[in-house]
C-alpha cells in the first residue's frame, strides 16, 4: 500500500469516482432546473443569428432576450 | 516591427534546417529538413514582398482560412480514398506490391498513409475549418486573432505534409494513428496550443450570452486531443539529427497508453469534433433548431465522462490486468446510451420537416451520416464485450466497423458540411447541381454497404476458421487458408471503395462548378461574401 500506484488507484476508484458521478448527476439536475426551457430555446436558436456578419459593436450580450421579453 | 521579427525567425529556421539536413542521419530526416528549409524560405520571401503593404480589412468574419480549408478537405479526402482503394486491391491482388516500389510504396508504407490521410488530413482539416466557421457564427464574433488563425491552419497542413512524406520514407514510431516521429509531434503540440488559445479567445469575446453546444464539443475535442497527444508521444530522440526515438513507456503500460490514446482519438477526434459539426450543420440545413437542447447538454457530459475509460477494450486477452479490460468493456457498453441520445437528437431535429429528405439530397446525406453514427456506436459496444471480441478481434470485422464509422459517419457529415459551406463561402445562391449530389449520395452509400457487409462476412468467417479444431484438438486451418478464403470479399470491399471514391470525385467536380458557374446569391449575401 505504499507505492503511489496503489494509493492513486484507491483514491480514483472510491472518492474520485463518486465525485465525478455526483458531478454528472448535478449537471443533469441543473439541465432540468425550472426556467431552463426558455434559455435553452434561445440558445438553440443561436445558429440562426449572425450568419453573415458579427454582432454589431453596439450590441450588448443578450440584447435580443430583453427585446423578446418586452 | 512584427514583420522584421518574422523575417528573423523564418531566416533562422531556414538556416538551422539546412544545417540539420547536412547532419541528417536518415533519409526521412534529410527530406524533412529540406522541406522545412524550403517552407521557411518561401515564407521569408512571402513576408518580404508583402512588407509595407496596407493593413488588411478586419471587419466581418475571417473566412480566408475557411475557404482554403474546404478546398483542402476535398483534396485530402479524394487522396485518402484513392490510397485506401488502392491498398484494398493490393490486399486482394498482392502482385500490386510492385518490385520497383518496394520500401516506399508497398502495403506497409501506404497503410499508415491512408489512415492518416483520411483521419488527420481529411478529418482534421474538416474539423479545423468547420470549427473556425461555427465558432465565429455562434459567437457573433470574428476569430480572436487573424495571424494566429492562419498559423494554426497552415501549421496543421505542415504536420500533414511531414507525416505523409515520413511514412513513405520509413519514419514512424510504430504507434497506430500516432505514427509521426518526435519532431512532428513537437510541432503539432505547438500548433495545437495555438488552436486552443485561438478558440478560447474567440469564445471569450463572443456576443452571445451562451456558448452554443457545438462549441462545447469542439472545445472538448481540442483539449482532449492535446492531452492524449502529449502523453502518448512521450519519447526520447536517439539523436537530434535523426528521426528515430524511443518510447518512455514500455510493455503493457505502453500498450495501455497507446489504446487510451487510440480509442479517444476515435472518441474525441472522430466523435466529439464531428458532433460539433452535426449540432451546427444539421439544424442549419434543416432550418430548424436542434430537437432538444437539454438532451444535447446531457449527451455532451455523458460522452465526456464515459469515452475516456473505454480504451482497454482494445486489449482483451493480453497482459493487461482483467479488471482493466473489464472496466473498458463496461464503460464501452454504457457509452452506447449517450451515443444513441446524440443520434436521436440529430435525427429528430428533422421532425416536422421529414419532407426535406425527399427534396434535399444534402440533408439526406446528413441523416444517413447520423444513422451510421448510431449503427457504429451500437456495433462498437457489442464488439467490446470480451466474448464477442474473442471472435472479432484481429479479424476484418474490426476494419469493417472502423469504416462504417469513418466513411458513413465522418465522411457523410463532412460531405454535408462541404455542400453547405461552398455556396455560402463564395456567395452563391446554391449548388451547381443537386442531381450530382444525389449521384454522390447513392454511390457513397452503396459503397459503404458493400464495404461493411463484405467485412462482416470475411471477419466472422476468418474468426471462426482460426478457432476451428478437429476431434483431436488440432487447428483445422492454416493462416494461408483464411487468406485464400477471403479473396472474393476483398474484391467486393475494393469495389465498394471504388464506388465511394467515384462519389467523392463527383463531389469535387460539383463543388468546383459551384464556385465557377453557380449563380450568385440575391441582394444581401451577394454584396458581402462575408469577409
Amino acid at each position: 500500500m505504499t507505492d503511489t500506484y496503489s494509493v492513486f488507484r484507491e483514491i480514483a476508484d472510491s472518492w474520485v469516482l463518486l465525485a465525478m458521478f455526483l458531478f454528472f448527476l448535478a449537471v443533469v439536475a441543473w439541465v432540468f432546473r425550472p426556467g431552463s426551457r426558455k434559455i435553452h430555446q434561445d440558445t438553440a436558436d443561436i445558429p440562426f443569428r449572425h450568419e453573415d456578419k458579427p454582432a454589431g459593436d453596439g450590441d450588448t450580450p443578450g440584447a435580443h432576450l430583453k427585446e423578446a421579453r418586452q | 516591427m512584427w514583420d522584421y521579427l518574422k523575417l528573423v525567425i523564418y531566416g533562422l529556421i531556414a538556416v538551422l534546417a539546412l544545417y540539420a539536413a547536412g547532419e541528417a542521419r536518415d533519409l526521412a530526416y534529410l527530406l524533412h529538413a529540406v522541406l522545412v528549409a524550403l517552407i521557411a524560405a518561401g515564407l521569408f520571401i512571402f513576408t518580404l514582398r508583402r512588407m509595407g503593404g496596407g493593413t488588411a480589412d478586419r471587419a466581418g468574419y475571417l473566412d480566408g482560412p475557411i475557404r482554403v480549408g474546404v478546398i483542402l478537405t476535398v483534396v485530402w479526402g479524394v487522396t485518402g480514398f484513392l490510397v485506401g482503394t488502392w491498398i484494398a486491391f493490393v490486399l486482394a491482388f498482392p502482385e500490386l506490391n510492385y518490385e520497383w516500389a518496394q520500401g516506399y510504396m508497398n502495403f506497409g508504407r501506404l497503410r499508415p498513409l491512408h489512415t492518416s490521410a483520411v483521419i488527420f488530413a481529411f478529418g482534421g482539416t474538416a474539423l479545423i475549418t468547420s470549427s473556425f466557421y461555427v465558432v465565429q457564427r455562434t459567437s457573433g464574433a470574428r476569430l480572436w486573432n487573424d495571424g494566429l488563425a492562419w498559423f494554426v491552419f497552415w501549421g496543421y497542413q505542415i504536420v500533414i505534409l511531414l507525416a505523409a512524406t515520413g511514412y513513405l520514407f520509413g519514419s514512424t514510431q510504430s504507434k497506430e494513428y500516432a505514427e509521426p516521429e518526435w519532431y512532428v509531434d513537437i510541432w503539432l503540440t505547438i500548433v495545437w496550443v495555438g488552436y486552443l488559445i485561438l478558440y478560447m479567445g474567440t469564445l471569450m469575446k463572443r456576443k452571445e450570452p451562451h456558448i452554443y453546444v457545438a462549441n462545447w464539443f469542439f472545445l472538448s475535442f481540442i483539449i482532449t486531443i492535446a492531452m492524449l497527444h502529449v502523453v502518448n508521444n512521450l519519447s526520447v530522440p536517439v539523436s537530434i539529427f535523426g528521426s528515430k526515438s524511443v518510447q518512455v513507456f514500455a510493455g503493457v503500460q505502453d500498450a495501455m497508453t497507446q489504446w487510451w490514446y487510440g480509442h479517444n482519438a476515435v472518441g474525441f477526434f472522430l466523435t466529439a469534433g464531428f458532433l460539433g459539426m452535426m449540432y451546427y450543420f444539421v439544424p442549419k440545413q434543416a432550418e430548424r433548431p436542434v430537437f432538444s437542447y437539454k438532451l444535447s447538454i446531457i449527451h455532451f457530459w455523458a460522452l465526456i465522462f464515459l469515452y475516456i475509460w473505454a480504451g482497454p477494450h482494445h486489449l482483451h486477452y493480453t497482459a493487461l490486468p482483467d479488471w482493466a479490460s473489464t472496466l473498458g468493456m463496461v464503460f464501452s457498453v454504457i457509452l452506447w446510451m449517450p451515443s444513441w441520445g446524440g443520434m436521436i437528437n440529430g435525427l429528430m431535429t428533422l421532425s416536422g420537416a421529414w419532407d426535406k429528405l425527399r427534396t434535399d439530397p444534402v440533408i439526406r446525406m446528413m441523416v444517413v451520416s447520423v444513422g451510421f453514427y448510431g449503427m457504429s456506436t451500437f456495433e462498437g459496444p457489442m464488439m467490446s464485450i470480451r466474448a464477442v471480441n474473442s471472435l472479432s478481434h484481429y479479424t476484418d470485422w474490426t476494419i469493417g466497423h472502423v469504416h462504417s464509422g469513418a466513411l458513413g459517419w465522418n465522411g457523410m457529415i463532412t460531405f454535408g458540411m462541404l455542400y453547405f459551406l461552398f455556396p455560402k463561402l463564395w456567395g452563391k445562391a446554391g449548388l451547381y447541381s443537386l442531381r450530382l449530389v444525389s449521384w454522390h449520395f447513392w454511390l457513397a452509400t452503396i459503397g459503404i454497404v458493400l464495404y461493411a457487409a463484405s467485412m462482416w462476412v470475411t471477419g466472422i468467417m476468418e474468426g471462426l476458421m482460426w478457432r476451428e479444431v478437429d476431434a483431436q484438438g488440432f487447428l483445422v486451418n492454416s493462416f494461408a487458408d483464411t487468406v485464400a478464403a477471403k479473396f472474393p470479399m476483398y474484391v467486393v470491399r475494393g469495389t465498394g471503395g471504388l464506388l465511394f471514391l467515384t462519389g467523392s470525385l463527383i463531389m469535387a467536380y460539383n463543388l468546383w462548378m459551384t464556385v465557377k458557374r453557380a449563380p450568385l446569391a440575391q441582394p444581401t449575401a451577394a454584396a458581402a461574401p462575408a469577409e
